[in-house]
């Protein structure tokens, strides 16, 4: 438990220092924004309180933000992906496996599962946050190509960070 | 209210999503006003000097270019100096100029964090109110303008820079009398449009646009861009111009602070009619 709690706090410090240094200003044609410190979000353990994924995800979101001058505007995005999250695991993860401290990544829960759950949210918390940013309707299209390249983006680097500490055979 | 407890406990996901989807909405839209003083960005201490550590290491990467702007501003000054015009009156006194009294004052400045990729920019630098840095001053670099300054604290200050979309930069067109504002729309970081030019003026490709110096903030003549296209938007009579920006955003380095010395004289004279006028 100890070992748990100790890893989150690492990785939450380690993806928002490589977010505000190094993502924050890499931009292929300024249509091409990489996310990576959502990955905190997404590899919270199975038997998290919701009350506590709400509240890390917010304070993430929080933390990017007051580096970036753009204060709510993650917070907002991670708000929404946290409750996605919670949808996503409820609908596609058997009821006994959520009381475990699992932790849901490439190496436990397979390829396809961590594919499709990471592609999904992602998209939705960049649209969203690519959308709140505009807020215009007429921009529509220019924010959803925006977020796909960007969800392709982040989604590669997701998957590069998984397999750097990929372990087979522990499922 | 025991089975209000249970509701709300069994769907405590949409609650809580509520509850935090409301506070984080309300923080962005309270963000957004220019008038409102906030401590939680990049011009609060820990954020500043943390980005002030990150700077020391990531400038050594634009040495180079800072150098060659640098060069090309001390040119450009050694010719405006007296020393460099030959004189040949033999008389030497020493005057009290009366008529050319100081306007401007430049704070100079580096740069310790900025976005460019964003839809609404900013710079933090590391000068605050101590070295007589205040709200709403122009901010410009040896190429061209920056922006405005946004919030200060005693060390640091954020800069709202020409790529925001509440940043309107009075500019006119060399050569003419037309002058009009300059928006920038969000698409690209090196283009911005000139607006409210009236549609009888014929204009080249690489006209020259720079500062009007009919606000406070900026004195005349700092460049701003260069046009690429004119067109007329929507049948109006006014003209839609694309400039391509001198600055240059992701390479910004060091920039100057302008102090206009006679702008709340200036800003007191005006306000004056306003209120005169609405008697």
């Amino acid at each position: 438990m100890n070992k748990i709690i100790f890893y989150n706090i690492f990785r939450f410090i380690v993806l928002v220092f490589i977010q505000v240094v190094l993502l924050k200003n890499i931009s292929l044609y300024n249509l091409n924004m990489p996310l990576l410190y959502i990955l905190f979000i997404f590899l919270l353990p199975f038997n998290t309180p919701n009350w506590l994924l709400f509240f890390l995800s917010f304070t993430i979101g929080l933390t990017v933000d007051i580096f970036s001058d753009t204060l709510g505007l993650n917070a907002a995005a991670c708000t929404i992906m946290a409750f996605l999250r919670v949808f996503y695991i409820s609908i596609t993860v058997q009821s006994e496996r959520l009381e475990t401290e699992v932790t849901p990544n490439l190496s436990t829960m397979g390829f396809r599962w961590f594919f499709f759950y990471t592609l999904l949210i992602t998209f939705l918390h960049h649209f969203f946050l690519f959308f709140l940013e505009v807020f215009d309707f007429t921009a529509i299209i220019n924010i959803l190509i925006r977020a796909t390249l960007s969800t392709l983006f982040t989604v590669f680097l997701i998957f590069t960070a998984e397999f750097l500490v990929y372990r087979k055979k522990v499922r | 209210m025991n089975n209000l407890w249970r509701f709300i406990s069994k769907y405590n996901a949409l609650f809580l999503f509520i509850i935090f989807f409301v506070t984080s909405i309300i923080l962005f839209i309270r963000n957004n006003d220019f008038q409102r003083v906030s401590t939680l960005n990049t011009s609060n201490q820990v954020v500043g000097v943390f980005y002030s550590k990150v700077n020391n290491v990531i400038k050594y990467i634009h040495l180079d270019t800072v150098n060659k702007e640098l060069v090309a501003e001390n040119m450009l000054l050694r010719n405006q100096l007296k020393a460099s015009h030959f004189n040949d009156s033999v008389v030497v006194n020493t005057v009290t100029d009366t008529i050319n009294r100081v306007q401007y004052q430049y704070i100079a400045a580096e740069v310790i964090n900025k976005s460019v990729n964003s839809r609404n920019n900013y710079i933090t630098i590391n000068r605050g109110s101590k070295h007589g840095i205040q709200k709403g001053m122009g901010v410009i670099c040896p190429t061209g303008v920056v922006g405005i300054v946004w919030n200060v604290s005693p060390d640091f200050a954020t800069i709202q820079s020409v790529l925001h979309q509440d940043t309107k930069i009075t500019s006119s067109i060399e050569g003419t009398p037309y002058f009009g504002p300059l928006i920038w729309d969000g698409e690209n970081s090196q283009i911005a449009t000139l607006t409210d030019i009236p549609n009888q003026i014929n204009l080249k490709k690489g006209t020259k646009i720079s500062t009007s110096g009919l606000s406070v903030t900026f004195p005349k003549g700092i460049a701003v861009g260069t046009v690429l296209k004119a067109g007329v938007k929507g049948g109006g009579s006014f003209l839609n111009i694309s400039v391509k920006l001198a600055t240059n955003f992701y390479a910004l380095q060091y920039v100057y602070v302008v102090k206009n010395i006679f702008a709340t004289e200036q800003q007191d004279l005006e306000n004056l009619n306003k209120t005169q006028g609405n008697e």
